[in-house]
């Protein structure tokens, strides 16, 4: 809805801003017309970069700054990060398409500003829950391509040693790629809990999907959130269809970030990741001041299918997808950052052709990983914490029971 | 902030509180006395003491809260109200509304968030009031906390417990009557156990609450008023009994049962009943673990003396017993004289009428009457 409504670059906006926030004008029209004044020579010295105006709509909240400090630097990390998802998760494709990943296989192609504006505005002590999409999440908060294509792969060197696949990755502060649609909204609850109890002033970001916001079990981590106050900043990253349910036919209101009623809101525009970052620093701010939980809703678009069995065409129209497609994430923050000369077209290619080679090192280092090894002491290791595990487990057959500790 | 709660009626059951917090020093040492104490029985000669299951219960869950900040309780009723069935009394006034936790009714959603906490770090003890309601939140704790560890390839633990009463009470009907031993034990990553006597509730209770994986502890109301000699080893706070290792409660040469919860009872009775009758001698033997099953003890068991009988009150098709069966055949056959036979609940949502609930469930005549036939008495 908001992508659609972002308009091509130096066009003069005719309509009228909506009235809270009528200050922010002059910063829309600067970002559309005029390059940065102040723009440092330095990497590291940090300026200010607007940020349109039509990037938020707020629900009992106050929208976030419309301009975003931060640095050359960061900004084409920004690119960089973006691009090393969408790489990965187009290696991913092919290397499904060539039948070397199995069962499931969610792409966010389209939808990497979500998951790097919200790693770029939060802290690795900062914890983060998603749900099925996870690839890009799991990059973002420090998994490497090799372990995270390892375990699309099913190999030893995979981030889950191969036990978990596309939806189970974990690492430090990355609580997973869960696979039931909706049940990760109460844990991720439960880890800003946690948070809360032992006094650390970090937040949670929780994410799920515009599918299961339908979930009666996310309504009930709303209400628990809010009652206690807990630190944790919800947010559905609504890329218009559950699997191939669009929204409008799943959701009796689609204003997903009003949908908490009584936790104030903000809809983002999720193809913007400086619109992203600054919403997420922005409600990071707010929820460590102790003002209680936050839900987004990342208004997003998913290119690819729902999975890899889905081509994504059967739900939705070819002109809506091409639309779409010219909100790209990625190349308008290029088009962006070449505009305000933080970057030139070259450096950005220098920028795409490194991200391309670095992927296929660590994708060829991935495909070089070995399969588990075929033994009882592998399937069976990590059931239990070790040094807990039961004496026994068995196999399929009494012959294959698994005495702990026992060499096979 | 505790006076307002002294004017509450279930506080004033704790009246030997406000006695006694005057007089001595330490807080947390006075607060430790009256839910335990109180409702202890006197001292035999032996140091052995009656105690009933629900306060062995509450004294696993204070001391375990006592000795780990990283432990807390959640659930409905658990702090303000004492509890439904009374387990976590005083715990709020010990240990604080941080601690002790009254949730919202949301079995999924404080279900989901106590994995969550357990995912971050925390130790978490999750009541349900009853194991009925836990199946709204089931999920979240088969695939949320039992299977995440696998899934992590080992690098995300759960330390989590769940516990509550479980299996039929009295008159409740069919939606609070069922029996889950079966659908816990059946769950790879879940531990499972279920407490008979006192011992076993306070054994049990703090082995899982120290377990560093998620464990389900599956009490019984009918047992929670039910008293206990309790040994004055178990009266210490470092008691644990290990999970997954059954006890032998009456050893016997003719005929072993195996049996859990509140079925021991019975079971031992019918055993006495047997011996009285028939001269037999059954051995009785508390599985008290469903999860991680003490195969050996049973086989051996049988070994002795070549019949087997198990007793539960769950549904009968793919049950306990079930699994029992085929593993005696499995690992057993040899050693039997006789086809091994169960006693179990009947195949009917428990009704409520009491003449038709009594048929429902194993009854001290039903077991002695199943294992004379099984050995031709």
């Amino acid at each position: 809805m908001l992508s659609r409504t972002l308009r091509p670059k130096a066009v003069a906006f005719p309509s009228q801003p909506r009235g809270q926030l009528r200050y922010s004008f002059h910063h829309r029209t600067f970002a559309r017309v005029a390059n940065i004044e102040d723009l440092p020579n330095e990497d590291d010295k940090p300026f200010s970069v607007p940020i349109s105006d039509d990037s938020f709509e707020t629900y009992n909240f106050d929208p976030p700054p419309f301009s975003l400090e931060t640095t050359k630097r960061q900004l084409k990390q920004l690119y960089h990060d973006m691009t090393m998802v969408r790489r990965m998760e187009t290696v991913a494709d092919s290397l499904y398409k060539d039948r070397k990943i199995r069962g499931f296989c969610h792409l966010s192609t389209g939808q990497e500003a979500v998951a790097v504006g919200i790693e770029h505005a939060i802290t690795r002590q900062d914890k983060l829950i998603t749900a099925y999409r996870s690839h890009g999440f799991t990059l973002m908060r420090g998994g490497s391509v090799k372990s995270i294509i390892a375990e699309l792969l099913g190999r030893q060197d995979g981030i889950s040693f191969g036990k978990g696949g596309s939806m189970h990755m974990f690492c430090e502060s990355f609580f997973g790629g869960n696979g039931i649609v909706g049940a990760s909204v109460p844990v991720g609850a439960g880890i800003a809990f946690a948070q809360q109890y032992n006094d650390w002033q970090n937040v949670t970001i929780n994410l799920f999907g515009d599918g299961a916001a339908n979930q009666g079990q996310v309504h009930e981590a709303f209400n628990l959130a809010k009652l206690w106050s807990l630190p944790v900043i919800f947010g559905c990253e609504n890329n218009k269809y559950g699997m191939g349910t669009s929204a409008e036919r799943a959701s009796a209101m689609t204003d997903y970030y009003k949908r908490g009623q009584y936790i104030p809101g903000l809809r983002v525009n999720g193809m913007d990741v400086l619109a992203v970052l600054s919403a997420v620093r922005h409600g990071k701010a707010y929820v460590q001041a102790g003002n209680g939980p936050l839900l987004y809703e990342y208004a997003t678009y998913r290119f690819a299918g729902h999975s890899m069995s889905d081509p994504g065409t059967a739900y939705r129209s070819r002109e809506e997808l091409k639309t779409e497609r010219e909100n790209d994430p990625i190349s308008s923050l290029r088009d962006k950052l070449i505009n305000w000369d933080v970057f030139t077209e070259d450096q950005a290619k220098e920028i795409d052709r490194s991200v391309r080679q670095r992927i296929k090192e660590e994708v060829a280092e991935a495909e070089k990983s070995p399969e588990p090894e075929l033994k009882a002491d592998v399937l069976f290791q990590d059931i239990y914490v070790r040094g807990s595990e039961p004496n026994q487990r068995r196999g399929r057959t009494i012959d294959e029971t698994y005495y702990s500790g026992q060499e096979q | 902030m505790a006076s307002p709660r002294l004017f509450r009626p279930a506080a004033r059951l704790l009246s030997s509180r406000l006695f006694t917090a005057a007089t001595r020093p330490a807080f947390r040492q006075t607060a430790c006395a009256p839910s335990i104490l109180r409702f202890r029985g006197y001292a035999t000669e032996s140091g052995t003491k009656e105690v009933t299951v629900r306060d062995a219960l509450n004294e696993a869950l204070a001391e375990e809260l006592e000795s780990n900040q990283k432990t807390f309780i959640l659930g409905e009723e658990v702090a303000q109200y004492n509890g439904a069935y009374k387990v976590t009394r005083g715990l709020l006034d010990r240990f604080g509304p941080k601690r002790v936790i009254d949730t919202p009714i949301t079995e999924a959603g404080f279900c989901g968030l106590a994995v969550g906490a357990a995912l971050a770090g925390l130790h978490p003890i999750c009541e349900f009031m009853t194991f009925n309601f836990a199946m709204q939140a089931i999920d979240q704790i088969i695939n949320s906390a039992a299977k995440t560890h696998y899934m992590s390839g080992g690098i995300q633990p759960c330390n989590i417990t769940f516990r509550g009463p479980n299996g039929f009470a009295a008159g409740v009907a069919a939606q609070h009557s069922q029996d889950y031993s079966a659908w816990y034990g059946s769950i790879p990553g879940l531990k499972v156990v279920a407490p008979w006597s006192a011992e076993d509730a306070k054994g049990l209770m703090k082995a899982a609450i120290r377990d560093p994986n998620p464990v389900v502890v599956l009490e019984n109301e009918l047992l929670y008023g039910q008293a206990f000699p309790m040994s004055e080893a178990a009266q210490k706070d470092d008691f644990v009994l290990p999970i997954g290792k059954a006890k032998i409660e009456r050893p016997g040469k003719d005929l072993t049962i195996v049996t859990l919860s509140r079925c021991v009872g019975q079971s031992l009775n019918a055993a006495a009943e047997l011996k009285q009758k028939y001269g037999v001698e059954a051995e009785v033997i508390n599985l008290r673990s469903v999860k991680p099953l003490d195969v050996e003890t049973i086989i051996q068991s049988l070994k002795k003396t070549g019949r087997l009988m198990c007793v539960e009150s769950g549904f009968p098709m793919f049950g306990v017993s079930s699994e029992i069966l085929a593993l005696s055949m499995e690992y057993g056959f040899d050693y039997l004289t006789a086809p091994a036979v169960r006693v179990t609940g009947a195949e009917v949502p428990t009704p409520y009428a009491a003449g038709l609930e009594a048929l429902s469930f194993p009854q001290e005549d039903t077991i002695v009457g199943q294992a004379a036939k099984l050995l031709r008495l």
